[in-house]
């Protein structure tokens, strides 16, 4: 019993992080039709923002706000330099594009940087453990747990009662209809890429808490898991992607402790293999968009 | 007179092959002439990265759809061709892991026959995932093979009879040199082309340009994809196995996203749809990464050596030579998407200069880059 409160406390709390992922992944492919790789280079940008504004003496929540931000600024940027020029290519040529920003940015870091891991000053909270009855919880998962419900809240309401939410979700459905009636692309593309840097900077916080260090490469894996859990959920679909990354998290903690461990070294193959089968036999996901476009 | 004038005009086409092999022979012949190790290495890696990147021309310029699981049959062609050309004795040393009673064990052929037969291992697996994959379109075709990409990985790097695992494969003999990289090369170059211009490629580049118009017109272009997508595999498996025996140790972390992002950056660069263009896009890239990576060598002697140069560089280049190939590509994809040879094949050109200027480089179409817009 404990053990299972344990388990859906953990997977809850990755299940938020993931549908996050997702979340900064799905929004921009949905008006973009850009499967945006470089998606999990805004991740390193705030894990470097938590690392350089670290340094100083500002309290942490400080530094966890700048790195946001510091995210945000990164995926506007991003979207002004290089998918605005090509926006109007297939979506093949957006996803090449975005491959080689993802690959620019890396190495920049890497230049620049250091190509080995640096630790970011993370407050205590974050290897801490809370002992409830004979339950112990770490209380980053709580945190975590409580943020990715609180972002999620938010970008709910801001999808739902500001005019450029209205926009965007309008434009998710029928971008070419949307700008017919007047609301500007670039606003909406510019805006969908700062929710989308948003969101990165939100998984930084923990999915570098988690490891305690930033790399170039660090954008790698969560990028990966976003991946997996659109396509489980849908990648038209908002809703889809948060279910998508809930499943994956429950899926990853569930076969983390009950698989035995020379089974679990194929996880990673066995979870692309679903995303493949996924996208072979039901490429809309789990969750249909409201309005279905034809395939591209 | 029109007659004489079409037979005029395919002869020209045809001499586009001839050209490109020529060039790279004679690149072989200045490397063999110099006599220098390493620009010989230098060169032999670039033909083997150019037929890798003409095997992905073979698609994604005929289909117009984006792969990056090409590196998953690189793998599987270079495991599989070290499983038949290395002796037992090797093997114990290669791959400890697989067990002596295996019947593969016990198997060793020649260099050529083993390359073979590592590239059709990677056929058959390409084959048999091409016809799930072949169904998609668009980004998810691209996300699909990437995810490929990782599953052949991550097998690879776990399944330790045959592969070893994470550690490296050492103690392979060196079989591929120069010449049998340009060998190799020069064929892929003739196949691609004979496949571009053949019926089977027509049909796919007209359902690259409009998949309804030409089903239409009774071409199956699932069909058409997927025939590009095997000999797109069996050219990537054969670059394997002559990689295998180049490098001579190698572990599946030599197969993965950095790899693939050069022979994508090759291909786009040159230009994806023309066999010109993969050919140009591999000299460039290969030919620009070299002389970036020795000015990074030197200023990173400088800095080692604190000579006065050294002192003013605040970081050791690492990645200089990525970023520059990266720049170069997304300033590509946004000025000229279909790349520097536009999309066209280079032939040898008609007349005089005064009338070659008045045409365009080729009557041929001129691809639109990567693909439909």
């Amino acid at each position: 019993m404990n053990d299972f409160v344990q388990y859906v406390i953990s997977a809850l709390s990755l299940g938020g992080l993931y549908a996050l992922m997702a979340l900064g992944l799905v929004i921009v492919y949905g008006i973009l039709r850009l499967v945006n790789f470089a998606y999990g280079e805004l991740i390193m940008v705030a894990g470097y923002g938590l690392l350089l504004f670290g340094r100083s003496p500002l309290p942490w929540i400080v530094v966890a706000i700048l790195s946001v931000i510091a995210a945000l600024v990164a995926g506007v940027v991003m979207e002004r330099v290089a998918f605005r020029p090509v926006r109007n290519t297939s979506p093949t040529t957006l996803l090449i594009t975005s491959f080689a920003v993802s690959n620019l940015l890396q190495n920049i870091a890497l230049l620049t940087i250091s190509p080995r891991p640096r630790a970011p000053r993370l407050p205590n909270l974050f290897v801490e453990n809370v002992t409830i009855g004979d339950i112990r919880i770490k209380i980053v998962d709580v945190i975590a747990l409580v943020v990715s419900l609180v972002a999620l809240a938010i970008l709910t309401i801001f999808l739902r009662r500001t005019i450029i939410g209205l926009a965007l979700r309008a434009a998710a459905d029928d971008f070419t209809m949307t700008r017919l009636l007047g609301v500007r692309a670039n606003i909406v593309i510019a805006s969908a890429f700062a929710v989308s840097g948003f969101m990165a900077g939100i998984v930084a916080l923990f999915w570098i808490g988690r490891s305690g260090q930033v790399w170039p490469a660090v954008g790698l894996q969560p990028v990966l898991i976003a991946f997996i859990a659109s396509v489980l959920g849908g990648m038209e679909s908002l809703k889809g992607a948060v279910l998508g990354g809930y499943i994956l998290g429950f899926l990853t903690m569930g076969l983390q402790t009950w698989l035995p461990q020379g089974v679990n070294n194929y996880r990673d193959a066995v979870m692309f293999g679903i995303v493949i089968l996924v996208l072979v036999i039901r490429p809309q996901g789990l969750i249909r968009p409201v309005y279905l476009r034809e395939a591209r | 007179m029109s007659a004489l004038q079409s037979s005029a005009a395919s002869l020209r086409r045809l001499s586009t092959p001839a050209i490109l092999v020529a060039v790279l022979g004679v690149i072989a012949l200045i490397t063999e002439l110099r006599g220098d190790v390493v620009f010989e290495r230098v060169v032999t890696v670039m033909l083997i990265n150019l037929l890798l990147a003409v095997a992905l021309q073979v698609f994604m310029g005929n289909s117009g759809l984006g792969s990056f699981g090409q590196y998953s049959f690189v793998t599987i062609g270079a495991y599989a061709t070290i499983w038949f050309s290395l002796t037992s004795t090797q093997k114990r040393v290669a791959l400890p892991d697989m067990p002596r009673e295996w019947w593969l064990y016990k198997q060793h052929l020649g260099f050529v026959p083993s390359v073979l037969i590592g590239a059709a291992v990677a056929t058959v697996v390409g084959a048999l995932i091409g016809v799930a994959l072949v169904r998609l379109r668009g980004a998810s075709f691209t996300i699909a093979t990437f995810a490929f990409l990782i599953v052949v990985n991550r097998v690879a790097l776990q399944w330790e009879e045959v592969t070893r695992g994470s550690r490296t494969v050492i103690g392979i003999p060196k079989y591929t040199g120069l010449w049998t990289a340009l060998t190799w090369a020069a064929i892929a170059v003739v196949v691609a082309f004979i496949f571009k211009e053949s019926p089977l490629g027509l049909k796919l580049r007209a359902s690259r340009e409009d998949e309804d118009a030409a089903a239409s017109l009774g071409v199956n272009a699932a069909l058409m994809r997927w025939v590009a997508f095997v000999l797109s595999v069996f050219l990537s498996g054969l670059a394997g196995g002559l990689w295998a025996h180049f490098i001579q140790q190698f572990s599946p972390h030599n197969f993965y996203l950095k790899e693939t992002f050069l022979i994508v950056a090759m291909l786009i660069i040159g230009g994806a749809g023309s066999v010109s263009g993969a050919v140009f896009g591999a000299i460039a890239v290969a030919l620009t990464s070299e002389w970036l990576r020795q000015i990074e060598n030197w200023v990173n002697i400088q800095r080692s050596t604190e000579t006065t140069i050294g002192n003013m560089i605040p970081f050791q280049l690492v990645g200089f030579t990525e970023i520059i190939v990266a720049v170069a590509m997304i300033s590509v994809l946004i000025v000229r998407p279909s790349g520097l040879t536009g999309g066209r094949e280079i032939v040898w050109p008609a007349g005089g200069l005064r009338r070659r200027r008045d045409r365009a480089v080729v009557p041929s179409e001129a691809g639109s880059g990567v693909g439909p817009s």
